[in-house]
């Protein structure tokens, strides 16, 4: 009787549905220390793994000889590329159709490059016995600037040239040169060269997206298990992509996919770190069929760093035509992008730049050209894209620099300068120049709302008079207001053009209801910290009225889960969060018959509320959907099957095109080259909104990432080839200390392809906010004459810059 | 990650450590808070195959405040220098170090005797005991001596402590009441070693400088107490001009090297921006 | 190299075990004792996922050896839970205001907090800003981190209250 006293609303919170801040229900074992990372795992008999790294970045490996090394007590086998070959192992494929060695096969093409693999009882023994390998090699001349390697005579990738030193067809075309990867290229390049030659005002620019890493808190692992007598491989790992996993280990080991079990256990943050196979994966399922034992190998922090998969690395010059009003009318975009020493980034196949021509950004640009050049050097393999869709952090970087350049050549104000050429939301959806379909947009609204909120103007002109003090010398700190308006492309992607080695990128949603009206839902996605477990749930609930906590729902392993392509480039919501309203839907049109069945009426007599079936015009006529559930195994209806559940394989029509607009005010020291970020305030479109209190941690998470790699996080290298910031003490990762507290706001401009309109929010703030933490160094320094200067804006290179333009007077 | 094996040995008091070491001489070292060596242990960069646990070792514990010195036991933690209100009274520019020094885990484990004796040009306690002229009590076979701090570093990792030798106490003369004092670190994040910092003593009467005393670190191979800079300051109205001067002389007197922190030149102009915010910091606080 | 032979109190258990006096305390932990709550997020000291409570102290597991902590009396996450298995108070504001998205720090972030709160009961934000600056978080960003903290402390202050 107590439904009598609630209100459709009531019911609908009870639900815990789609824009409630629901609990997770993932705190609970990860507040007690009881999650299950692949560092937990134990098995009986259990034997791990360590690698022997070369200390040089290109070398040739004369000889291995590990027998000190087997005299370690403990130690069961040493691998080598001698022992993989006859398995066909010692290469693998990459995502990016380049391949890559496993171990090293006569050379070493980067510093820490795997050249033996280590298996002993356990991880001290591992230890004691890489210390005992000796390994002889033969320096060979390093190369670690992409434009140089295009002019050597030193090639680095021997296997990709024929037998007269030439360089053979890549996997995107041909080579020029043999340390040249690909071209690729986007729009239309004579009409974009006429348009800018012609132009009343040209800005032009270069710049360096320098080299990061993803660095998730928890490093890359596996552990393997190959039962003889089943005959079956179970394969725990860090892995972003699961099935894809499976299918990859299934064609190069030639296990069959059905006797291969992947299982992605919890996993301690992704960011793109753990989308690719690493040696390590490969060495732990040889070890373990070698052995007959399950291997575990997990590297170190030094490991990650150097040898898994970087991010960016890309020179990026660009030119930028306007009228003298600021009406945009060209850009051209050329980019050299360096590689590593394999081609290990992961891109869909046709993307080997990925999604670079999303540079047209947030504005009307009427004709452009991009043209991508990919290099090998000796540097680590990659590269991924670290916590946005693919390589879009460098096509936001590219384009909100090049704006804030052409700002400064017309001397217009940044912020007018964007409101003027912004796409308007009568224009979507929106062809760009360079070939992509945004789904929708309203750039001024949230632009608006963002400016009154911070109070622009008033920034402006608080800014102008510390310009005035500066130079009057009554203060040493120079203000910079850095603005971002962002849009980014997830969700990849229609299977007509997104595959990762030849998988569609679909995604995937399967969904049982229990007879007593609970639920379990499995999705081929994977949370590393997004917390679908909570979320997923709270679309099926609102779609087909069942309680959020009644929902199980879970991911990771390819023998229950669905097939899909993982979690990476916010596409979860996207893909999957479709298929899962997809399959929600079908649930919920079978539950229709039967509530109709059971009320005698007709099935278009009967409509959905909330939580039930009621029949139209008499509302105290209806079946709950626990009714419903016990119906669907209960009843013999004719012409329905019993149970009630369903699937559901999406295949995205477009992607999704979520947006934002951020402004942070920094405060520099110029003496010192110290920054502070005074205020950080970010408005987010992300479509519909799932759980807010999500999209917040999400913000939060991102923007921080992003103050770390715009203000120091880099992987640098000398000029040998060593990693000079290979641990935690150089790679910047800030403290509570150094961050700020963010304001976060949005705006809600849906998807109108996607089931529920919602577009996906993880990334966004990662792409949005580097640009707007360099610009709002770079702004500080715009009325001292600086155009640009390249990230990291560590205090050195700040202080630099103040000393260039001679401020220290 | 994984250290090489060693023989573990935790004596009861100081003559038991030092037999040990006789015994093993290069190779043994001995353990105070670990948050150095261990981490060169784990990357095998310190070979070490007999270990000597210090921590059972009263001898070696405790902060006693004297009116002319204050004794500190090599043992006692970072933590205990902050937590420590008498210390705080007495000397108050080291819990104004302490406090920057690492994380508030390392600073648990983490002690002056470990942060003074290992060499490491990136510690900041060093600087401050000479910025402070303490001196070291060393105890070895031959028996026991005292080391000024201003006369204890060589170079990187070599200081004037004999292998069988074990710093057991820092001997800290009390600071005239009136003092100011100051330490100032620029720093990339929490956690990190100084991109330049600088401990600064000034005693002043009737707007006089009576005495200066001035310390840099991280910015050559060993803590660089700049006599010149004091002398710069003392006699001075510790004026625009003499401050200046102060500054001139230490960065004189620095030699950084280029690392991930910067080139030269930025250490160089940062260390002279840090130490003239330490100086007024302290001319400030100073009074008489 | 010989094993010697450990005892400590681990989340109020006697403990004992045999191990090479080079085993670092957070592989003890998770290896010998099967205690996987603590992390391993790198081996420079930095990143405080391996923080445990040891002798009233926030310490790094990673950074002691086994041997040092002979006779100590550890807290790890998993002791600060409740009895019946129910989350304790930080771990219910972590839940509570969204303090954590992978969980990989969280056991760190939590066992320091906990001490951070006997340090200093009524922290300001900024205060625990400065005291959790010993443990890195990759997504949260902390201001949630802080967030629950500041909540923790109001909690435990009124139940105190409460008590007396």
């Amino acid at each position: 009787m107590k439904d009598e006293v609630q209100t459709p609303e009531d019911r609908a919170a009870g639900l815990k549905g789609m824009g409630c801040s629901r609990k997770r229900v993932e705190d609970v074992r990860f507040t007690q220390g009881k999650g299950n990372y692949v560092d937990d795992i134990k098995l009986d008999g259990m034997l791990f793994g360590d690698f022997v790294r070369s200390p040089y970045a290109h070398a040739r490996v004369k000889s291995i000889n590990s027998e000190e090394a087997m005299k370690v007590p403990g130690v069961v086998a040493v691998i080598t590329a001698a022992d993989l070959e006859p398995l066909g192992l010692h290469w693998m494929p990459t995502l990016a159709g380049d391949k890559q060695m496993v171990l090293a096969d006569g050379k070493v093409l980067f510093q820490g490059q795997e050249v033996a693999f280590v298996v002993a009882e356990d991880r001290y023994a591992a230890a004691d016995a890489v210390e005992l390998v000796e390994v002889e090699y033969e320096e060979l001349p390093v190369i670690v600037d992409p434009f140089e390697a295009l002019k050597s005579d030193v090639v680095l990738r021997e296997d990709t040239v024929d037998e007269n030193g030439k360089a053979t067809d890549g996997a995107h075309g041909p080579r020029n040169h043999p340390n040249h990867i690909f071209t690729w290229e986007a729009g239309e390049e004579a009409e974009t060269n006429a348009v800018i030659d012609s132009a009343e005002v040209v800005a032009e620019e270069t710049m360096y997206y320098h080299r990061t890493h993803p660095c998730p808190l928890e490093t890359c692992g596996s552990v393997a298990s190959m039962d003889k007598v089943t005959g079956k491989l179970t394969l725990w790992g860090t892995f972003q992509a699961p099935h894809a996993i499976r299918t990859v280990v299934s064609l190069i080991s030639g296990i069959a996919e059905h006797n291969i079990r992947v299982i992605s256990p919890d996993i301690g943050g992704g960011f793109g770190n753990k989308v690719g196979a690493y040696s390590g994966y490969v060495c732990s399922v040889v070890a373990s069929i070698v052995t007959g034992r399950p291997v575990k190998w997990i590297e170190d922090r030094m490991e990650n760093l150097m040898t898994t998969a970087f991010a960016r690395d890309y020179w990026m010059k660009g030119k930028i035509s306007a009228t003298k009003e600021g009406k945009i009318t060209g850009l051209h975009c050329h980019v050299t992008a360096d590689h590593g020493g394999f081609d290990a980034c992961a891109d869909p196949t046709k993307f080997p730049a990925g999604f670079m021509n999303i540079c047209t950004g947030s504005y009307d640009i009427p004709t452009a050209y991009l043209a991508v050049d990919g290099v090998y050097t000796n540097k680590a393999p990659g590269g991924v894209s670290y916590r946005c869709s693919f390589r879009v952090t460098e096509a936001v970087y590219f384009i909100e620099r090049m704006i804030e350049v052409l700002a400064i050549k017309l001397n217009m104000d940044a912020a007018e300068l964007r409101r003027i050429n912004f796409i308007k939301k009568e224009q979507f959806p929106y062809q760009s120049a360079l070939g992509w379909e945004y789904d929708s947009g309203d750039y001024h609204t949230a632009w608006d709302k963002a400016m009154k909120a911070v109070d622009y103007d008033g920034l402006r002109a608080e800014q102008a008079q510390r310009v005035e003090d500066f130079k009057a010398g009554k203060t040493r700190s120079l203000m910079g207001i850095g603005l971002s308006f962002f849009t980014e492309i997830v969700g990849a992607g229609p299977v007509k053009n997104c595959d990762i080695l030849g998988l569609g990128m679909f995604d995937s949603c399967e969904i049982r209801i229990h007879p007593t009206g609970s639920a379990i839902a499995r999705l081929g996605t994977i949370s590393q910290g997004q917390g679908h477990a909570t979320t997923f749930s709270q679309i099926i609930a609102s779609e087909i009225g069942i309680p959020a906590d009644d929902i199980t729902l879970e991911e990771g392993d390819t023998d229950t889960a669905p097939y899909g392509l993982g979690t990476y480039g916010s596409r979860s919501t996207p893909v999957a969060g479709a298929a899962t309203a997809m399959a929600a839907r079908k649930i919920r049109a079978k539950a229709q018959m039967i509530a109709a069945y059971l009320l005698e009426v007709h099935d278009d007599d009967v409509e959905f509320d909330v939580d039930r079936f009621v029949v139209k015009g008499a509302p105290e006529r209806f079946k709950t959907m626990k009714e419903i559930a016990f119906a669907a195994y209960n009843q013999a209806i004719p012409g329905i099957e019993p149970g009630l559940e369903a699937v559901s394989y999406y295949d995205p029509p477009n992607m999704t095109y979520p947006f934002g607009a951020y402004v942070c005010v920094m405060d520099i020291d110029v003496d010192t080259g110290v920054p502070d970020i005074r205020r950080f305030y970010a408005l987010d479109d992300c479509g519909t909104r799932i759980n807010p209190m999500i999209i917040e941690g999400q913000v939060h998470g991102g923007l921080t990432e992003a103050l770390a790699v715009a203000l120091g996080q880099e992987i640098a290298y000398d000029e040998m080839g060593n990693v000079k910031t290979g641990t935690l003490m150089d790679f910047f990762l800030p403290t509570a200390w150094e961050v700020p507290n963010y304001e976060t706001d949005y705006t809600v401009t849906p998807s109108p392809h996607h089931p529920i309109g919602a577009k996906g929010v993880g990334e966004s703030p990662h792409v949005g906010g580097v640009p707007c933490f360099s610009n709002a160094v770079q702004d500080a320094f715009r009325a001292f004459g600086l155009t640009h200067t390249n990230m990291p804006h560590d205090h050195w290179r700040i202080w630099k810059t103040a000393n260039d333009l001679g401020l220290h007077g | 990650m994984i250290p090489s094996g060693f023989e573990y040995h935790r004596p009861a008091d100081v003559a038991g450590a030092l037999s040990i070491l006789q015994e093993h001489g290069d190779d043994a070292r001995v353990i105070a808070g670990g948050h150095s060596l261990i981490p060169m242990m784990k990357l095998r960069m310190a070979d070490v195959d007999h270990l000597i646990d210090l921590q059972d070792i009263d001898a070696l514990k405790g902060i006693s405040i004297g009116t002319d010195e204050v004794t500190i036991g090599a043992m006692v933690t970072q933590h205990e220098l902050i937590e420590n209100d008498a210390l705080a009274q007495a000397v108050p520019i080291i819990r104004e170090a302490a406090l920057v020094i690492a994380d508030p885990q390392v600073r648990y484990v983490g002690t002056i005797g470990g942060n003074v004796a290992n060499g490491d040009p990136g510690n900041d306690m060093p600087g401050l005991m000479q910025c402070l002229d303490a001196r070291f009590e060393l105890v070895g076979p031959d028996g026991t001596r005292e080391v000024p701090a201003r006369e204890f570093y060589e170079a990187a990792y070599f200081t004037a402590r004999e292998d069988e030798e074990i710093l057991t106490k820092v001997i800290i003369p009390v600071p005239a009441v009136g003092t100011g004092q100051a330490y100032e670190k620029q720093k990339r994040k929490i956690g990190d070693y100084a991109t330049a910092a600088s401990g600064v003593m000034i005693q002043t009467e009737g707007g006089v400088c009576t005495a200066a005393s001035i310390a840099m670190t991280n910015l050559a191979d060993t803590p660089i107490w700049c006599e010149a800079a004091s002398d710069a300051l003392v006699g001075s109205d510790l004026g625009d001009a003499a401050c200046k001067a102060a500054v001139a002389a230490a960065i004189d007197a620095i030699e950084p090297v280029a690392d991930n922190r910067g080139p030269v030149e930025f250490k160089k102009h940062v260390a002279g921006v840090i130490l003239r915010r330490a100086i007024d910091r302290a001319i400030a606080r100073a009074s008489n | 190299m010989s094993k010697m032979h450990v005892k400590l109190k681990v989340n109020g258990r006697e403990v004992e075990g045999l191990a090479e006096p080079r085993t670092l305390l957070i592989h003890f932990l998770r290896e010998n004792l099967k205690i996987t709550g603590p992390h391993i997020g790198c081996e420079t000291s930095h990143c405080g996922a391996c923080t445990v409570d040891l002798n009233g102290k926030s310490i790094k597991s990673c950074t002691v050896f086994v041997a040092q902590a002979q006779e100590a009396e550890i807290t790890t996450v998993e002791g600060l839970s409740n009895d019946d298995g129910t989350l304790g108070v930080i771990q219910e504001m972590f839940r509570e205001h969204h303090g954590l998205q992978c969980g990989f720090c969280t056991p760190g972030m939590i066992t320091r907090a906990h001490r951070l709160l006997q340090e200093n009961p009524s922290p300001s934000e900024e205060e625990v800003r400065f005291g959790m600056a010993g443990n890195l978080c990759r997504c949260t960003g902390y201001q949630n981190i802080v967030k629950s903290i500041m909540a923790a402390s109001d909690q435990l202050n009124a139940q105190k209250e409460a008590a007396e």
